[in-house]
This record gives structure tokens, C-alpha cells and sequence, in this order.
């Protein structure tokens, strides 16, 4: 869309436009082709020089095993707590909408966690999930050693899921509930007037018409989750216990920041990015085409 | 709706109801957790009856991490930044709608880029720009012998060092430099009717009056919703105050958490961590709960 009336002085438009351009090239395009150029050399941890090693840092980090069970870590945790607090929003969403008595209170309340800062939050959960405190010591009571997130990766994932999946039901609430709502009340009446019982509605008319929230949905919850996971992860179990919970944000940030690695922190850096644009793209492309539009 | 469906809404009400139990238990638990004392906070089951020490426990966890100064530091960059997006992204936008100039689809995209990569990927070479913000341009200079040059005429060498470790426009303009507000004004710019643009030039109004007198005022709302999601945004912000902030005096609240998750060795206090997590989950909670409606309105309109 363009405008039809505008000004003629462009240059006082560019000038407009510079506070924006010059931050952005600051802090974004000079970091990020950085990012490019140390990952394709050996940077020293002080300064003082480097050397160019081509794609080495690929080649090491790829083969390293660490960086792959950092990878499926993050898809795994992507995974569950994505159709978790997807799926979870939905129901609450589709209920919500019915309008019933007290509708408007939920309306309210269910999008509060999503204000919450992920690290507080997931101290929370640390407290309400510690094994020897808090509400999983009830269930170690009875069954002695059946949790704890300290000593079992699988528990500790759990619990790093739990906490970012809570915070995201009430995200994707927000949307899945403005979704709802933008669908005409005609359509839905018409279709009971035809017959069609609740749930027939939910499938054939309503269900179809939010399909492009729900895949906009996908993608903004897998990308957070690489990224807000960073926060959980640094307070709830540091990456460990053996690096179960080594998603690759955290990776990045203790391989660069504690391990003084920059090139192979850059180097992961360039591949996470690779898999965001990926995600974005496949998002713009397919995704769109493929789905309903009003 | 046009049914009858008692069995449906006894269900739609039982779902509805667990939801709201699961997204506030975790805030009751808090907030029971920081009145209990020592003892009762690590009894199994803990009781959910509150305990006595709800202040004094808020006293410590406010004098152990010394949250005063780091409210007051998050509420700076919070401000920060949602101020800093709301103007910036208004010229940005007002720019690329209302003006024809050549690179313009360029400047475009440019921008529109920014939203893809944030700013938790590119963490490690952001941090070096910080430590020195005007390397970019001394590199520039050095690479285009502009330093040489004015070595040569005037005898300076050109050595720009500019560092914002540990200084509030470290904490904040990096995070102000993605493009998320300026597609929000962009669509609010382009429902405004030309008539009033073609209106205002008859009257002799330049760009700059237009935009201030007609175009700010009109986008009050775009500004509320903006300023509110940015606020929050920035006040939850973790892993870039945790890096820029190596010195206490400029730490913000939520990286403060980590101080006081009880150590392993030490005792398990954690009414005193509850406490603080609550200090510091306040601020945006209370802003989502009064500005409701700008917060559902700035996150759909600056995702969609």
C-alpha cells in the first residue's frame, strides 16, 4: 500500500529516518555481520589479533556431541511446551468465547502470567517444584526419589517446560481469544439455526477461521522458546543436571561469557539465526498460502 | 447460544475454572511462601494457611539483594526504552509513509529485517559494540583510509572509543534497535485519510507540522498500546542486563533473582527468595492489570 499524498522535501524525510538507521546499524547489522566474520576465524578471548579458519568452527561444533544434544534439547523443549501452552490456550480460548456467566473474569485474569518476567517466574516454579520443599516433596514423600530435577534430566526438563509453557498459555490466550472473537456472530448463529450442535461449530467453522493464528502462533512460540527459555533455564537449573537442559541460547551465552569461546559461540550464533530465518521464512512462504483467510 | 447444553456448560465451567486455578496458584503459592518463617516454608506438605511474617520477610529479601536501587534502575530502562521506541518508530514510520525518496523500499527492509533475528542470537558481538559503540565507525574510517587521511592533514590520530558497559543507554538502545513499533505506527499511518494530508499542506503545513500537530495527536492510542508492551518488554528483560551490568550500581531488579536462590550449602530460605520474586513480579503485573487494554491491543497489533 502506498500513499497517494506525500511530501516533496525528501530530504528532510530521510533525515527522519536516521535515528532509526543508525541504531539499527549499530547495534544490529554491525553485530550481526560480526557474528559472520568471527565465526570464520579463530578470535583471541582479550583482543590481540585472529586468524582465519574458514569454516572450522562449523566443523568442530558440528561434530561436537555437546552442541547435538543441545540441539535436540531445544527441539525437545520447543516441542512439548509449544503444543503445550498451545493446545491448553485453545481449550481456554474456544470455552471463553462460548460467552457464558463469568467469561468476562477469565477474559481477564488467564493473560496475567504473560507479564511476568521469565526468570521470576521460574523461581517460582523452582520453589514449587524443589524436591525436598515445596509440592513435588509430597509425592517424594511417598514415592522416595521419584523426583528431582537436580539429579534427572528428564525431571529437569519437565519442570523447564512447565514454567515457560505457564507464561505462554497466557500469550497465546490473548491471540486465540482475538481470533475467536473476530469470527462474525452471524456465521456461527446461521450454522445453529442449520442444526450444527457446539462442538460441530468449533470443528467446521470456527476451528478453520483461526487457522492462521494458530500457525503464527506455532512459529512465535518456537522462536520464543529458543529465546525466552534463557532466563528459565539460568535460574531454574543452570543447563544441568549433565546438560540436560543445555538449550542452545544458554549454550551460546556460557560457551561465549564463561568459556571466552567467541568463535564457536559466534559460529552457533550464525546457525541459531540460520534456524530463525528458516522458521520465518517457512512462515511468510508456505504457511500463508496454505491457510484460510477471511 | 440457541441451545440448550447443561451438560456442555457444567464442562465449559470446570475447564474455565482449572485454568484460572493453574495460571493464579503459582502467585498464591508466592506470596503464602514469603509469610511463612524458615520452618513452615520447608514443611511438607507446606500449609497454605498464611504465616506471620509476610513484612518482615519482604524487609529482607528488600535489604539482601538491595532492591531499591535495581526498581529504580529497571523502572529507567523500562522507561527507556518504551519512550525511546514510541518516538523512534513514529519518524521512522512517518518517514517511509509519507515521503518518496530513492532507497526508499531499501530503508524498508532494511528495517523489517531487524524483526527476524532478536537480540538473545547476536548476544556476543552486541556486547562487543557496547563495550565500545563507536568501533563500527572507526572500523569504517580505518578501512576506507579516512583515519589516514585525517592523520595526515591534521595530525590526530583517530582512535574513537566510546564505551556504555555498566551506563543506561547501554542497557537501553540496544534494546530499543529492532523494528517492532515502527510497522505498528506504518499501518496506523496508512489508514489515515489523504484528505487531511492534502488539507493540511493547503493550510501551509510543512512535514514537520503535520507530523506534530495532526499526526502525533491522532496516534495517541498506537502510543499507549506501544509504550505499555515495550515497558514490560524491557522490564522483564534478563539475559542483556545480566551481560552489560558487571557492576552492581547498574543492575536491574530481575537479574537481581539470582542472588537469591538459596545456595546449596546454606540454609533453604526460601521465604526470603518468595518474597523478593513477588517484590519484583509486581510492577508488571500491576501494569498489566491497569493498562489491560492496551497491553491486549499493543501485543496483537505489534505481532500481527
Amino acid at each position: 500500500m502506498e500513499k497517494r499524498v506525500t511530501f516533496s522535501r525528501w530530504t528532510i524525510g530521510i533525515l527522519f529516518a536516521v535515528p532509526q538507521l543508525l541504531l539499527i546499524f549499530t547495534f544490529f547489522y554491525w553485530p550481526a555481520g560480526q557474528a559472520v566474520y568471527w565465526s570464520l576465524t579463530l578470535q583471541q578471548p582479550w583482543g590481540g589479533g585472529n586468524i582465519w579458519v574458514g569454516l572450522d568452527n562449523f566443523r568442530s561444533i558440528l561434530s561436537n556431541a555437546d552442541y547435538w544434544n543441545s540441539i535436540s534439547a531445544s527441539l525437545i523443549f520447543a516441542g512439548i511446551s509449544t503444543g503445550l501452552a498451545m493446545f491448553i490456550a485453545l481449550v481456554l480460548a474456544a470455552l471463553t468465547d462460548r460467552q457464558l456467566a463469568g467469561s468476562r473474569f477469565y477474559r481477564v485474569v488467564l493473560i496475567w502470567p504473560y507479564g511476568i518476567a521469565a526468570p521470576a517466574l521460574a523461581l517460582a516454579f523452582r520453589f514449587i517444584l524443589a524436591p525436598e520443599a515445596g509440592f513435588m516433596a509430597v509425592v517424594n514423600q511417598v514415592w522416595p526419589g521419584f523426583w528431582d530435577p537436580g539429579l534427572d534430566g528428564a525431571d529437569a526438563m519437565a519442570s523447564i517446560i512447565v514454567a515457560f509453557s505457564w507464561k505462554y498459555v497466557g500469550y497465546n490466550f490473548i491471540f486465540f481469544l482475538a481470533a475467536f472473537q473476530a469470527i462474525p456472530r452471524s456465521l456461527i448463529e446461521a450454522a445453529a439455526m442449520d442444526g450444527s450442535g457446539v462442538i460441530r461449530r468449533f470443528w467446521d467453522i470456527q476451528f478453520p477461521l483461526i487457522t492462521p493464528t494458530i500457525f503464527f502462533l506455532l512459529v512465535i512460540n518456537i522462536t520464543e522458546s529458543f529465546q525466552d527459555s534463557f532466563g528459565i533455564v539460568d535460574i531454574m537449573t543452570s543447563g544441568g543436571p549433565a546438560n540436560a537442559t543445555n538449550l542452545m541460547v544458554y549454550k551460546i551465552y556460557s560457551d561465549g561469557f564463561k568459556g571466552l569461546d567467541y568463535s564457536g559461540a559466534a559460529a552457533q550464533s550464525i546457525i541459531l539465526m540460520l534456524l530463525i530465518i528458516v522458521l520465518t521464512i517457512f512462515q511468510f512462504r508456505f504457511i500463508e498460502r496454505r491457510v484460510h483467510y477471511r | 447460544m440457541v441451545e440448550r447444553t447443561p451438560f456442555l456448560n457444567f464442562f465449559t465451567h470446570v475447564i474455565l475454572f482449572a485454568g484460572f486455578v493453574f495460571c493464579i496458584a503459582p502467585f498464591v503459592i508466592v506470596t503464602i511462601a514469603a509469610s511463612h518463617n524458615l520452618k513452615d516454608v520447608n514443611d511438607v506438605p507446606m500449609s497454605l494457611l498464611p504465616g506471620n511474617d509476610f513484612w518482615v520477610n519482604i524487609k529482607t529479601a528488600w535489604v539482601t539483594a538491595n532492591l531499591g536501587p535495581k526498581l529504580l534502575n529497571s523502572f529507567i530502562m523500562a522507561t527507556g526504552v518504551a519512550a525511546g521506541k514510541v518516538i523512534i518508530s513514529a519518524l521512522t514510520a512517518f518517514s517511509i509513509v509519507y515521503f518518496r525518496y530513492p532507497g526508499r523500499t531499501f530503508i524498508f527492509w532494511l528495517i523489517f529485517v531487524t524483526l527476524m533475528l532478536p537480540l538473545e542470537v547476536r548476544i556476543v558481538p552486541t556486547y562487543a559494540v557496547v563495550a565500545n559503540v563507536l568501533e563500527p565507525f572507526q572500523t569504517i574510517m580505518d578501512l576506507t583510509g579516512l583515519s589516514w587521511l585525517v592523520e595526515k592533514v591534521s595530525g590526530v590520530h583517530v582512535a574513537l572509543n566510546l564505551g556504555m558497559l555498566n551506563s543506561y543507554p547501554g542497557l537501553i538502545l540496544p534494546l530499543i534497535a529492532t523494528a517492532t513499533g515502527t510497522f505498528l505506527y506504518r499501518q496506523f499511518f496508512l489508514t489515515v485519510p489523504d484528505e487531511l494530508t492534502e488539507a493540511a499542506r493547503m493550510d501551509g503545513a510543512g512535514p514537520l507540522r503535520f507530523f506534530i500537530d495532526i499526526l502525533l495527536p491522532l496516534s495517541r492510542n498506537n502510543m499507549a498500546a506501544l509504550g505499555t508492551i515495550m515497558f514490560l518488554w524491557a522490564w522483564n528483560q534478563y539475559l542483556w542486563p545480566l551481560l552489560i551490568t558487571t557492576d552492581q550500581s547498574h543492575a536491574t531488579a530481575v537479574t537481581e533473582l539470582k542472588q537469591l536462590i538459596p545456595n546449596v550449602g546454606g540454609a533453604p530460605e526460601w521465604h526470603i527468595a518468595m518474597a523478593g520474586t513477588l517484590i519484583i513480579m509486581l510492577p508488571p503485573l500491576v501494569v498489566v492489570v491497569l493498562m489491560q487494554r492496551w497491553f491486549v491491543r499493543g501485543l496483537i497489533a505489534t505481532e500481527k
